[in-house]
């Protein structure tokens, strides 16, 4: 047991220096593949938030609608009050997280497909949101040339240069810090109590309400995470796109959040991740099928509910449970 | 005033219709088919071609329209939903495969028809003249197809056995299973039939909204609103919802510009789950 947790520690190092190492110095030159990693980091970011709804046994198809709020909180802030980037991205998760508590009181009540629904009809709302407040987001034109971020400077002292053009490599690390930041500050979520009692609301509201947990309060603050994280997500997509459209984040995209979760696997933190890195990085390796995109996400979608409804990572974990039952035996004989 | 009244019944007389078929695949088998929009997209081309470019008659396309969309249920239910619903643990899985039908559908639709916007030519001339309202005697056909539609619906499952047999299924599945029903058939019946009612709906209106291959997400979220005022499940409910949002949507466009209409109706449902979560006319649940 002890030694399959230390490979499993060694694995996920492995990874780590192939993401932030070995990947941007092999393709430091190369805009487009760093561009598909930066993408692939930020949606990963994007769909752990729901994945955090998913552990309190809420299906979210509205973090579309968050990461968008994000993005315009962003994109209206430091176009027309120039406010710096670094104040801007957790003030985009701020927004976001306000107005996901706001939404989420009414709409947290609701169960299953209920709440599948009614998430899935506000990314719609926010969308018609930013097309009909054309003087703060120039409605279906959309807010172009978003500068990049400035230089990070504290007390005199630089702590982030400024971005320079044609610099991708700055966004990956950016990318890859918040992705990382999110990953820890939900792992160790996840591991402490609140985590435990996030699963609790998952597996029975009530059995929860009986054990003395507050269960509106704890359903909000994984709400409220989950929103701060889209919106963080979001700010960053636009800032790094330049640009941001009513329709940057629509449903379909909802969707394609909640496909990561499902594919890398529901039972496990970096499901997300593992998600997003395989479809986006599958995809821009393979630009002649393009235009069948959303086709074969869709043949991928049946294909995984049918055979593999667990997600890629349980793959993994069938192979250990078998080695675990093999364990056994092999004892009995010696 | 009239004439946004009247507009708004006809409205939602169809939109009942769209809303019956979620309703109803939603309480036998507890899916929401997230694919109904694209279904209803489908039965609009299915009356372009055969209506509008072969110039059959208006209701053997219709007619084609709830054979090909019940075909096609039938398909999803038998190879897809089953097997889900027989091997998922949680109940995203479901949702998740109805997604996917959706996207395929819909991609399906892009390929071999693209984006273009198609329209058919009204089905009969004239115009009506009730109160102080016209309705050209086309919308006034749709509604009465509509309408006809509906009350079949209702006696279908009121009164004959699958139907009672269907009801049976959404009430307890286990004791519909003891008395004997066979549950796989009965199952794929109802999703024949809630995939042909998009199908036909979107067939009527074809000659009034645009085909095209981008129609299907709108009139899915349009099906979920009705179903969240009305109460999911529950027929009467369906009818309620199809009317509530047909009718917003006329006075809406009637009074307001553009795409507020919308905006107010999202906030209209929301406030509405917020007082009571369970639709009009829902049965509150825990």
């Amino acid at each position: 047991m002890k030694q399959s947790r230390f490979s499993r520690i060694f694995v996920l190092i492995g990874f780590a220096v192939l993401y932030l190492v070995a990947f941007p110095l092999y393709f430091r030159n190369s805009n487009y593949h760093l561009g598909v990693v930066i993408t692939a980091s930020i949606l990963s970011c994007i769909s752990l938030g729901v994945w955090l709804t998913f552990n309190i046994g809420r299906i979210n198809i509205g973090q579309g609608a968050f990461a968008a709020i994000g993005g315009y909180t962003t994109a209206i802030l430091t176009m027309k009050l120039g406010v710096s980037f670094w104040l801007c991205l957790p003030l985009s998760g701020i927004m976001a997280a306000f107005i996901g508590l706001l939404i989420g009181i009414p709409i947290l009540r609701l169960k299953g497909v209920y709440f599948a629904m009614i998430t899935l009809c506000l990314t719609e709302a926010v969308t018609l949101v930013f097309l009909n407040t054309e003087k703060l987001t120039q409605g279906a034109s959309g807010i172009m040339n978003i500068p990049r971020p400035g230089a990070l400077a504290f007390g005199g002292i630089t702590i982030i240069p400024a971005y320079q053009a044609g610099h991708y490599l700055y966004f990956y690390y950016l990318a890859a810090f918040l992705l990382l930041l999110v990953l820890i500050g939900l792992w160790r979520l996840n591991v402490s109590r609140i985590g435990w009692i996030f699963r609790a609301l998952r597996q029975s509201d009530t059995l929860a309400l009986s054990l003395g947990i507050d269960v509106v309060k704890y359903r909000l603050i994984a709400y409220g995470i989950c929103c701060f994280i889209g919106g963080m997500g979001g700010s960053l997509f636009t800032v790094s796109m330049q640009n941001i459209f009513p329709t940057s984040f629509r449903v379909t995209d909802s969707m394609y959040f909640m496909f990561y979760c499902f594919l890398g696997g529901l039972d496990y933190l970096l499901g997300p991740v593992v998600g997003a890195f395989l479809l986006t990085g599958s995809f821009e390796a393979l630009r002649v099928v393009q235009k069948y995109q959303e086709g074969i996400y869709a043949c991928l979608m049946i294909a995984l509910m049918l055979w593999l409804p667990n997600g890629i990572l349980s793959l993994k974990f069938r192979e250990r449970v078998s080695q675990n039952q093999m364990k056994p035996e092999g004892k009995e004989k010696g | 005033m009239e004439q946004i009244i009247v507009n708004g019944l006809i409205l939602g007389m169809l939109y009942a219709l769209i809303a019956l078929g979620i309703t109803l695949i939603f309480s036998i088998m507890n899916i929401l088919n997230f694919a109904h929009g694209q279904m209803y997209m489908l039965g609009g081309f299915v009356v372009y071609y055969l209506y509008g470019v072969y110039h059959w008659n208006f209701f053997v396309a219709l007619g084609m329209c709830i054979l090909i969309l019940a075909l096609i249920g039938a398909f999803f239910e038998k190879f897809f939903f089953r097997r889900v619903l027989r091997v998922a643990r949680r109940e995203e899985s479901s949702m998740l495969l109805a997604m996917g039908t959706a996207l395929l559908l819909e991609n399906i639709a892009l390929i071999s028809f693209g984006e273009k916007q198609r329209g058919v030519p009204p089905v009969v001339d004239g115009v009506i003249h009730i109160l102080d309202a016209y309705v050209p005697a086309g919308r006034a056909l749709l509604f009465f197809v509509a309408s006809i539609l509906i009350i079949a619906l209702l006696l279908f499952v009121q009164y004959t056995k699958p139907g009672r047999a269907m009801r049976a299924l959404a009430q307890d599945k286990e004791a519909t299973y003891l008395q004997g029903v066979d549950i796989n058939r009965i199952s794929m019946l109802g999703f024949a039939i809630g995939a042909s009612l998009a199908g036909v709906a979107g067939g009527l209106l074809a000659s009034i909204f645009p085909v095209f291959s981008g129609s299907g997400t709108a009139i899915s979220i349009k099906s979920f609103i009705m179903i969240i005022i009305g109460g999911a499940g529950v027929v009467s409910g369906a009818i309620v919802g199809g009317f509530v949002l047909g009718m917003a949507e006329s006075v809406g466009y009637g009074l307001i510009p553009g795409s507020i209409t919308y905006l107010l109706i999202f906030c209209a449902v929301i406030l509405l789950l917020a007082l009571r979560p369970q639709g009009i006319m829902g049965k509150p649940w825990g």
